[in-house]
């Protein structure tokens, strides 16, 4: 048997990758992703198994529970291809031993999915995407579609291409720390860019409302009436301004203004925290959702917001 | 406005791919950005779609599904709100109401998507059975079929306003006072801060915190991009990540400590 041994080409391999995009399209709420993975892995079962017990018994064994990060899921997949060669070949690997580096890799691997693919990538990319296609142009989409789906197809293949290579050497490897540190390091990551969303994406706004409303000294301000006519005027204006005067007599002071004195995004900060403080306190996240819009139109009639 | 046949067809497949995509979580053809342009294209509205796209997008940056949780689901706001843009002839003048649509869609949404997650529950039963007879194409049938069912959760809703009809959705629109639609845009400013405030309680610990404050304080500075932003997170992730294990060495952390990859190939 020893050179009759079954394996996987690249481009049995290329197949797998293909079918991970569709990892998810069964997922249920008994074993999640569970149908995926086996229709994932289903052009390696088929080269490596060809009596329809075996084909059985591998099908059973990749319809248990799983459940990760969709793309952190490829490294795992590309160690299960490597763990069912061996298997095909002769080695003692029962289906405790591939379920077990299964759920072992899925828990911590997607520790390190959420936070780089959800809450740091994404927002990236869609931000800057958003700013473009709020203008009109269309390569806000184009850019958010071609820069996310290079880098996850890239990341997909080269994780599932590592994993296959690692093998079963891959559960030391993630033992051995350097897992441990990718999750801390990308929660890091996620901690230092959280705020930052925070502080430019959710906006409260208290302009509506006026503090103090100041008559200016005359010469800090444009003096519209004493202005020559016609483009001249124009002209001088906006050398004036150039120069630091005000365009109105008043000088208005928002509540916002005031804030923005003090702490920029403090009010950003503040809902934030209150979100997280009724989440803990196990409020549904929709009712938090309708509470915030309820709150927005109720502040928004009484002048506030 | 009103759409011709071709038209309609093409919006309800831009809507079967977003609802795919609302499972899938690959290729983002559901994300606002995206979804509301391929409507704006088929339709021939693209410029205020795309601002829709981009708004929503705003909107919907930290809306993600960890775990089992299930998200907002940006796939039905963004084809249901881009669609109603469409056909209420307003342009961009439409968009800021089209939002105030689009967020309780997004709530619905959830609704649709949880039945089609436990309607899922029974394929996987079906394919159990498959499984016993070592049939790896009813397995393939079975996940397509699951796939198909996630694309008609958002097919069938658009299709359904497409059916209602412009007229009926512009009356909609104009009902709407003006309170209203602003008030909903300054609650959608705040909403974002719900999908971030989940983020945060799950990474949040004693030692995260002050990453935290650093990332407030940078912010403000507003010439820092979010990219040149994320370069100083990697860095200071380096950098703790480099510092704690020098720290570590000096409680005599066994073999672990300087060098892990060193280790395994040592124990090879």
């Amino acid at each position: 048997m020893a050179d009759n041994k079954v394996q996987l080409t690249k481009n049995d391999r290329i197949k797998v990758w293909v079918r991970s995009n569709f990892l998810q399209g069964s997922w249920n709420y008994e074993r999640m992703q569970n149908g995926g993975w086996a229709f994932t892995l289903i052009p390696v079962l088929k080269k490596l198994y060809t009596t329809k017990e075996d084909r059985a018994a591998a099908l059973k064994r990749h319809l248990e529970f799983f459940n990760t990060h969709p793309y952190v899921a490829s490294p795992i997949l590309g160690v299960t291809m490597a763990l069912e060669e061996e298997r095909a070949n002769g080695a003692p690997i029962d289906d405790v031993t591939i379920q077990g580096v299964k759920v072992g890799m899925m828990g911590p691997l997607a520790g390190v999915g959420d936070p780089v693919f959800w809450f740091t990538l994404k927002p990236i990319i869609g931000a800057l995407a958003a700013s473009l296609a709020l203008s009109g142009s269309i390569m806000g989409p184009i850019l958010y579609f071609v820069v996310w789906n290079a880098i996850r197809l890239g990341f997909m293949w080269y994780t599932q291409e590592f994993g296959y290579k690692a093998g079963s050497k891959i559960t030391e490897d993630l033992s051995g720390g350097i897992l441990q540190d990718i999750t801390k390091g990308a929660s890091i990551l996620g901690m230092f860019i959280l705020p930052a969303l925070i502080e430019r994406w959710v906006t409260v706004d208290f302009s509506p409302v006026k503090v103090s409303t100041i008559k200016q000294a005359s010469g800090a301000y444009i003096d519209w009436d004493k202005l020559p006519k016609g483009a001249a005027g124009v002209k001088e204006a906006l050398v004036q301004q150039k120069a630091g005067l005000s365009l109105d007599k008043y000088k208005v002071t928002t509540l916002q203004d005031n804030l923005n004195q003090l702490i920029p995004g403090l009010a950003a900060l503040i809902i934030t925290f209150l979100c997280m403080w009724l989440l803990k306190k196990k409020v549904s996240p929709i009712i938090i959702i309708f509470g915030l819009f309820a709150f927005g139109v109720i502040m928004h009639v009484l002048g506030v917001m | 406005m009103n759409l011709n046949a071709i038209q309609m067809i093409l919006v309800v497949i831009v809507a079967f791919l977003a609802g795919m995509e609302g499972i899938l979580d690959e290729f983002h053809f559901h994300q606002p950005v995206v979804a509301c342009t391929l409507i704006g294209l088929v339709t021939g509205q693209l410029v205020p779609c795309i601002i829709l796209g981009g708004s929503l997008q705003m909107i919907a940056l930290g809306w993600s599904n960890v775990g089992a949780a299930v998200a907002p689901d940006a796939a039905l706001a963004a084809i249901a709100s881009a669609i109603i843009l469409v056909l209420g002839g307003q342009g961009r003048a439409g968009v800021s109401s089209a939002i105030a649509i689009a967020v309780p869609l997004a709530v619905a949404g959830l609704l649709l998507t949880i039945i089609a997650r436990t309607l899922a529950t029974l394929i996987a039963h079906v394919m159990d059975r498959a499984a016993e007879e070592g049939s790896f194409a009813k397995i393939d049938l079975w996940q397509i079929i699951a796939i198909c069912m996630q694309g008609l959760r958002i097919a069938i809703p658009a299709a359904l306003i497409l059916a209602v009809g412009a007229a009926p959705v512009r009356s909609m629109l104009n009902a709407m006072p003006a309170w209203l639609t602003d008030g909903l845009s300054i609650g959608g400013g705040m909403v974002v801060a719900v999908g971030y405030a989940m983020v945060i309680n799950m990474m949040a610990s004693r030692e995260m915190w002050p990453f935290f404050a650093l990332g407030f304080v940078l912010a403000a500075v507003s010439e820092i991009t979010l990219i040149g932003l994320g370069a100083i997170g990697v860095a200071m992730a380096l950098i703790y990540l480099n510092l704690s294990k020098m720290g570590g060495s000096g409680n005599g952390g066994g073999s672990n400590t300087g060098d892990p990859v060193g280790d395994i190939i040592d124990k090879y």
